[in-house]
């Protein structure tokens, strides 16, 4: 027998046009479900009123203090079916790469114990398994993890993260995105699934400056690919590149793009070399050059120019930290903590993980409630962040140096000692 | 009860296609032989075609099973998703690519969302599951990217296209080239015979940014009150407070945000800027929002040189010339006020005449 559906006017009007429409979804399963019935019934009467109905609440899985997001609903005398409508947060493969295998067991767990709908992911990048009643919650997670994943954070806690497709399928990759994001990651599992850190703490892995991840602008931790050595260049797809697009994109598009005109187009006769020049042939009379040097590894001529400039070999990573949303004094971008560190062996990546979990350790102790790693440098100034996780200063860290001069300086001296001596050593 | 295995991120290396696995780390270059579809070459010489389709995000067993039927069937049965949600097939043929394309278009899931188009919309969850959302997340992006659809399975953008839409000023849904945002109008209302069970009222005091929230006893219970003076609405007391209910169904307005860029590719990345507020929150398709940004889009997109994104497209013409070429308003409130506002003035006489 079908259960009766909720007039859903509002609603039904997102089934039509090109996009593919979650109302229809939501139908599907409401068809033989009281609880997505009544799911449906509560998002049409938010619909209506222009409210939402859902409050938070304590729910969780045994040994864990978060991962689940408690809903409980405001209007349950009206739409008493889905009166808890419980999400579990699970933590993705890095990249986000499935089989169809995986991604069916996990549609035939969420039928058993849920209510059939599953975001592929949420902005923090989990699996979220939308909706489940509080009696359910627990057995839905034994067979998720069962399957091998786990929950992720929420809460004041490290929170699940994102790595890009990266290396398994991008030549602009500079390093091993999903083995960083699995080996620092699965360090704070702790941390992750009890929640007692002073707020959330994110970590974002991209593997080049396009920072397909937006880590800049949302990880208190960003970790972006990079390299030291010069672009490499490749004569044929140069070639290939310039039939196809001709000499007015090559200047206007590549060359006068270039953020620090760091690229200049020759004739091939006037061609330089040098220990920082990246020369590459378009034609049998021009050639593009490249003064590394004066580079900063924006991307953009290696994005227009695929394959005929490439990163280079001496490869690994910006950490920049301090990267957050809006609340609670705006936003901050991350900004550069550690300007390179490679990323070639297995210590390479332990000084990553160690680099965390100074971090996360130096946040625990200093951060106030409710305070991200960005508001808490802004507080205490960058050079006490640094001292606190033994990190050397850096001119890259800074966009212009001090522009006032409200600071006590009768530590110079010895602080230029220090610097030479350091130099020396 | 059973005591969980702490396995954290899964391996990824089980889920990736063969040819990924095998040319790990070691590809040369890609190109895009049709909107939404990626062709990367490998060192070795292997190939791998991936096909891009957009996806509604919040989806129904139904749905997922109907992907995963498409992956056995026209691909090798793995597939990835991107941050936009949308799902990626991944061939080592290219004569597979056609027939999966047309699967995708024929089971309603455009193919596209590659290179200069537009591609989905990155949102969160609205009244279908957040405990503070002003207005829906879902159906707001439905209801754009059924206008947009042809910008999605095209590519004919100046460069790249995000959008975001964020159902509080918080903003999940992240730094766009143009975000749609909730904005509230009034302070919020409290109900003062909650607020003593209900929040921990130091901690809602100490939320405030503006410093707007003190202790009040009101009708002899303990309350919070709010000095409507120094209020600017942000709503960040609501999440700790529910009983301080900042959204209303005719106050709560939805503003319009442009020019946040994460890539550091040409110039640093860029935050977005408000450049319109005050849309009414009219569901089920919000047909004003649609238009202003479709208005936006589409002035961006004639107006624009190519690999200008949006932000790009603003530093070369000026916020003057933007604002006249978009037909809308500058008014009082988009000159900014908050800490550190004063870089966001015009320190110089670069004027455009």
């Amino acid at each position: 027998m079908s259960i009766k559906q909720h007039d859903t006017p509002m609603l039904d009007q997102l089934e039509s046009g090109p996009w593919p429409s979650f109302v229809t979804g939501l139908k599907r399963l409401a068809k033989d479900s009281e609880y997505m019935t009544d799911l449906m019934g509560q998002l049409e009467h938010s619909y209506k009123t222009r409210k939402g109905y859902w409050k938070g609440g304590t729910v969780g899985v045994f040994g864990y203090g978060g991962g689940v997001i408690p809903r409980f609903s405001e209007v349950a005398e009206m739409f008493p079916a889905s009166k808890e409508f419980h999400t579990l947060r699970v933590q993705p493969p890095a990249g986000m790469h499935y089989t169809s295998d995986v991604l069916r067991k996990m549609c035939d767990i969420w039928e058993r114990h849920g209510s059939g709908l599953i975001a592929f992911h949420g902005q923090s990048g989990d699996i979220m398994f939308q909706g489940a009643s509080t009696a359910n919650v627990q057995g839905a997670f034994d067979e998720i993890n069962e399957l091998g994943f786990d929950l992720g954070g929420a809460g004041p806690a490290v929170r699940t993260s994102m790595s890009c497709v990266g290396a398994a399928r991008c030549e602009q990759s500079c390093f091993d995105e999903a083995r960083a994001h699995r080996q620092v990651l699965n360090t704070f599992l702790d941390d992750m699934h009890r929640p007692a850190l002073p707020y959330k703490f994110k970590f974002k892995f991209s593997g080049c400056p396009n920072d397909c991840m937006n880590s800049i602008q949302r990880a208190d931790m960003a970790v972006i690919g990079t390299w030291r050595d010069n672009i490499r260049t490749d004569e044929a797809l140069a070639r290939k590149w310039f039939d196809k697009h001709g000499m007015t994109e090559l200047v206007n598009d590549v060359v006068s793009r270039c953020p620090t005109k760091a690229i200049m187009l020759k004739e091939v006769k006037d061609a330089t070399t040098g220990d920082k020049i990246s020369s590459v042939k378009v034609s049998d009379s021009h050639c593009l050059e490249i003064d590394n040097g004066n580079c900063v590894r924006c991307m953009h001529c290696i994005n227009v120019m695929t394959g005929a400039l490439a990163t280079g070999v001496d490869k690994g990573v910006t950490v920049l930290m301090g990267g957050k949303r809006t609340l609670k004094i705006g936003d901050l971008m991350g900004t550069v903590v550690i300007p390179f560190m490679s990323m070639n062996t297995d210590e390479d990546y332990e000084a990553l993980v160690e680099l965390g979990q100074k971090s996360i350790d130096f946040f625990a102790e200093n951060a106030l409630e409710h305070e991200r790693t960005g508001e808490m440098i802004e507080r205490i100034g960058l050079i006490n962040f640094l001292e606190g996780i033994g990190v050397e200063i850096d001119p890259n860290m800074v966009a212009t140096p001090r522009t006032n001069p409200y600071v006590r300086t009768d530590g110079w001296d010895d602080e230029v000692a220090r610097i030479n001596a350091r130099k020396a050593a | 009860m059973r005591t969980p295995i702490e396995s954290g991120v899964p391996d990824n290396k089980p889920f990736l296609h063969p040819l990924m696995a095998k040319n790990y780390g070691n590809w040369k270059y890609h190109d895009r032989p049709r909107p939404g579809v990626l062709h990367h070459v490998a060192h070795s010489g292997d190939q791998i075609w991936t096909v891009r389709a957009g996806t509604q995000r919040q989806m129904d067993l139904f749905t997922i099973r109907k992907l995963c039927d498409i992956a056995d069937t026209y691909a090798d049965g793995h597939v990835r998703f991107t941050i936009r949600s949308n799902i990626e097939y991944m061939v080592s043929d290219e004569a597979r690519v056609k027939p999966l394309v047309d699967a995708l278009i024929d089971n309603g899931f455009p193919v596209g969302g590659t290179g200069n188009s537009v591609s989905s919309i990155s949102h969160t969850q609205g009244w279908l599951h957040c405990d503070i959302p002003g207005t829906d997340a879902s159906g707001a992006v439905k209801a754009l990217m059924d206008e947009l659809h042809a910008e999605f399975i095209r590519e004919e953008m100046p460069n790249r296209v995000h959008l975001s839409t964020s159902c509080c000023e918080i903003n999940c849904g992240g730094q766009a080239d143009i975000a749609i945002v909730m904005q509230h109008t009034k302070p919020p209302k409290i109900n003062h015979d909650l607020v003593a069970n209900m929040c921990e009222r130091p901690t809602v005091v100490a939320r405030c940014p503006v410093a707007a929230i003190r202790p009040a006893m009101v009708n002899g219970k303990p309350s919070l009150e709010i000095d409507e003076s120094k209020c600017m609405c942000c709503g960040a007391c609501f999440p700790p407070c529910p009983p301080m209910q900042i959204n209303d169904p005719d106050h709560s307005k939805l503003a319009i945000w442009v020019g946040g860029k994460n890539s550091n590719a040409r110039g640093k990345p860029t935050f977005m800027k408000m450049v319109a507020s005050g849309l009414p929150n009219n569901p089920p398709r919000w047909p004003e929002v649609s238009a202003m940004v479709k208005k936006i889009l589409y002035t961006y997109k004639a107006d624009a040189r190519s690999w200008e994104r949006v932000s790009d497209w603003i530093e070369r013409i000026g916020w003057p010339s933007f604002f006249e070429k978009c037909d809308l308003p500058f008014t009082k409130y988009l000159i900014d006020d908050w800490r550190g506002s004063r870089s966001s003035l015009n320190a110089s006489t670069h004027i455009r005449f």
